[in-house]
Parts: C-alpha cells; structure tokens; sequence
C-alpha cells in the first residue's frame, strides 16, 4: 500500500512511525484517505496503517501481517 | 459490588474478616491466616485454586472499587496487607517457576540476545494456549459464547485500570507510551467509548448483568489469576519491568482473536452491539501492540537495561496464564458442563 495522504490536525504536524515487518503508525492525523479515495476518520491518538496489504480493515492493521512469510 | 462466596478455608476466613472488622475493631490475625495458608495441600496448584485466587483477589479489590460491605479504611490495613504480601510471594515463586524456562531460551533469540520484539514475538509463538478464539468463532454453542463473556468480564469491566496505577512509576518516552494507550482505553475523550463501558454495553445486549463485578462468582481460580497477575504486577514499583511486559502480551495476543469472536457472535445472532466491543479491539489493538513493544516495553529496555528480563518475564506471565485460563474453559465445555449463567449476578 502506497503512503496515504492525511490532513494533519490544527497546530500539530504529522508524525509517521514505521514499524519493521508491521504497520506505519500515524500521530496528530484527522483523516485518512484509502487507495480509492475514501476518506476514514482518526478517532483515536494513534493509528496503525496496513502496509501489507492484506488487512481486513483497510486502510487499518489489523495484525494480519503476522501471517505472513518475511 | 457484595463479597463474593467463599470457595474454601482462606477465602473465609478472609471474606469474614473483611465484612466483620467494622464492626469487631479487629481485622484478621496474620498468624491464623499464615497457618491456613500452610494448610493447603502441597499439591494444590495456586495458580489454578479457587480458593486462593478469590482471596488474593479480594484483597487486590480493596484498590479498586471496594466492596460495599467492606469498610474503605480496610485497603490499607497493615495486616490485611501482611497476608496479601504472603500470597503474593508465593504467587510470584510460581510464576517465575513456571516461566523461567521460556524466559531464557527467549533472551538467546534475537541479534546478540538485544532485540526485544524479536524476543516478545518468540514468547508469544513459543507459549501460545489452546485455540479458544477459532472455537468460538465456528463451534462454541449460545450458553458457551455467553459464559465465555461473562467470565471475561471479571477484566473487561475494569479493562485497563491495572495499568492506570504504573504510570506514576513510568519516566519520559515510556510514561508518554502508556499514557497514549491508556487514552484510548478510556475513550480517548469520548465517555460513549470507555473500553469497559463498551464491555458493559455488549454484556448487556447479550441479557447479562453489566454491573461492575457482576460474574465474579462464576469466574474459575485460573481467570482469577488472569486478573490477579496484572494487580501483583501493577501494584509493585519493583515490577513495571513486568507489568509492561504483561501489557505487551496482552495487546499482541488480542487483534487477530477479537475478530474471530466477533465472527462467533455474528454467527450465533447475538445483536451488533455485542460484536462491536471485539470489533473495536481488532483496530484498537493492533495499534497497541505496536506501541506497547517498540514505545512502551522498547524504550523503558533502553532507558533501563536491567528491565529487559523483567519485560519478557511479564511477557511470560500473561501468555501462560492466558494459556491456563483457556484450557480450562475449553476443558469444561469438552465435559459438557457449561456453569450456569448469571447464578451469581
């Protein structure tokens, strides 16, 4: 999954944390907008975003990834 | 919340004491409690007994919510507090028997035994219990997925406020990690959103008693010990390494499982309030797992070396009594001999 755009809250800039064999987690976010465009509301202080691909929960981890082979 | 019913000798004597001392001036005799302890059959194992879990876990209560029969002064009795330091020595004895083992074939995996992650993932592929969640996702029948949720709710009910007590205990980057956590635990502003209100919310869409403590009763000595551990753990300075650790477990084992349960609750037609506390956590804790090993656990390693054993010590502790716990529900349901629901709500 290619990085997704977002728009950052009021006075807080963006902050993206990739996790090794894991998701990219995302701080101070308001939306984020998926592959097709759809916008998804950050209701919470952090996110994990899937960069496997295989979430169910696109574009959210869901812990998936762990299935898969390094 | 009432006293629960006592499951043996310690438990009554303690409950006694507890809803007696009021009244009696007199809270309970170290000494007598210290020979009922010494009573118990060198056999009996405590990570599993009734009666000893109920006690340790009553005496933990105190620092909760209480109980509504037990005067509040009682939480810090000196006494009260000999006998629970006497159960939680023996507590702790067990647990860093039974968890030593994996403990140190975990600290040699990894690049020169300093990758953390690498040594949590390694615990929790190497401990893992008996599958609960895919059995309640395809076969667990209405009354099991319901006992199930009630006794889940000893935790749920109080989800996170184990761990509310070690941020005072916590410095800088990881006290940040914990309090980020513990934010969306508890709503993340939200009242609507408290973990354990949602819990509240699907226990009662499910016809439960949502009220705090409601299922204690039910609850087995070893779902006993899941709670207790994390009060043995969160209570002590000495054990933030473990505490931490335990969180870790805990965040990392929920994910993958909670959409499983979800999927079990669908299928068995409970209404989509009862699935949305689980459906939270698939997000929720997928986050959380990664900010508990790498912001949390990682960093508190970093800024205190020596925690490292005591992080994959707690690790350990969550994974095995997890194991425990499931076992033990699956193995009466294998029986055939589901308890029945709500007799002590």
């Amino acid at each position: 999954m290619s990085i997704l755009p977002m728009r950052p809250r009021r006075d807080q800039a963006v902050q993206i944390e990739p996790c090794p064999d894991g998701p990219v987690l995302v701080r101070g976010a308001e939306v984020v907008l998926d592959a097709d465009g759809e916008e998804h509301e950050v209701t919470r202080p952090v996110v994990a975003l899937c960069t496997c691909g295989r979430t169910q929960s696109k574009p959210f981890c869901d812990g998936t990834h762990k299935f898969l082979r390094p | 919340m009432r006293l629960p019913r006592p499951r043996g000798p310690l438990s009554a004597l303690t409950a006694h004491s507890l809803a007696t001392a009021a009244r009696s001036g007199a809270v309970i005799s170290t000494d007598r409690f210290a020979e009922q302890l010494a009573d118990m059959a060198p056999s009996c194992d405590i990570l599993v007994d009734d009666d000893f879990q109920l006690t340790l876990w009553m005496l933990y209560e105190l620092h909760y919510r209480g109980f509504d029969d037990v005067d509040p002064e009682l939480e810090w009795d000196p006494q009260l507090l000999a006998c629970r330091q006497l159960l939680e020595r023996r507590f702790e004895k067990e647990l860093r028997f039974r968890t030593g083992g994996p403990v140190q074939k975990a600290l040699q995996q990894g690049e020169k035994g300093a990758d953390l992650a690498a040594q949590v993932n390694w615990l929790i592929g190497h401990m893992g219990g008996p599958r609960l969640a895919p059995y309640l996702q395809r076969q667990a029948t209405r009354e099991e997925m319901l006992e199930f949720l009630a006794v889940r709710s000893v935790y749920h009910l109080k989800e996170s406020d184990p761990h509310s007590f070690v941020l005072a205990r916590l410095a800088g980057a990881p006290k940040v990690a914990l309090a980020e956590l513990q934010y969306d635990e508890y709503g993340a502003g939200r009242p609507a959103r408290l973990h354990q209100t949602l819990y509240g919310d699907a226990l009662a869409a499910a016809g439960l008693d949502s009220s705090y403590g409601a299922h204690v009763e039910l609850a087995p000595g070893s779902t006993l010990a899941v709670n207790n551990v994390m009060s043995l753990l969160c209570l002590h300075q000495r054990h933030r390494g473990a505490a931490m650790g335990h969180l870790a477990a805990f965040e990392s084992t929920s994910s993958i499982p909670c959409r499983k349960i979800a999927a079990g609750l669908q299928r068995l037609g409970f209404p989509p309030a009862v699935a949305a506390y689980f459906l939270e956590h698939v997000e929720a804790d997928a986050v959380h797992e990664q900010v508990a090993v790498r912001d949390l656990c990682g960093r508190l390693v970093a800024q205190e070396p020596r925690l490292h054993t005591e992080v994959l010590f707690g690790v350990a502790c969550c994974l095995y009594l997890d194991a425990l716990a499931n076992t033990h529900l699956l193995d009466s349901w294998q029986a055939g001999n589901p308890e029945p629901i709500g007799a002590g709500a």
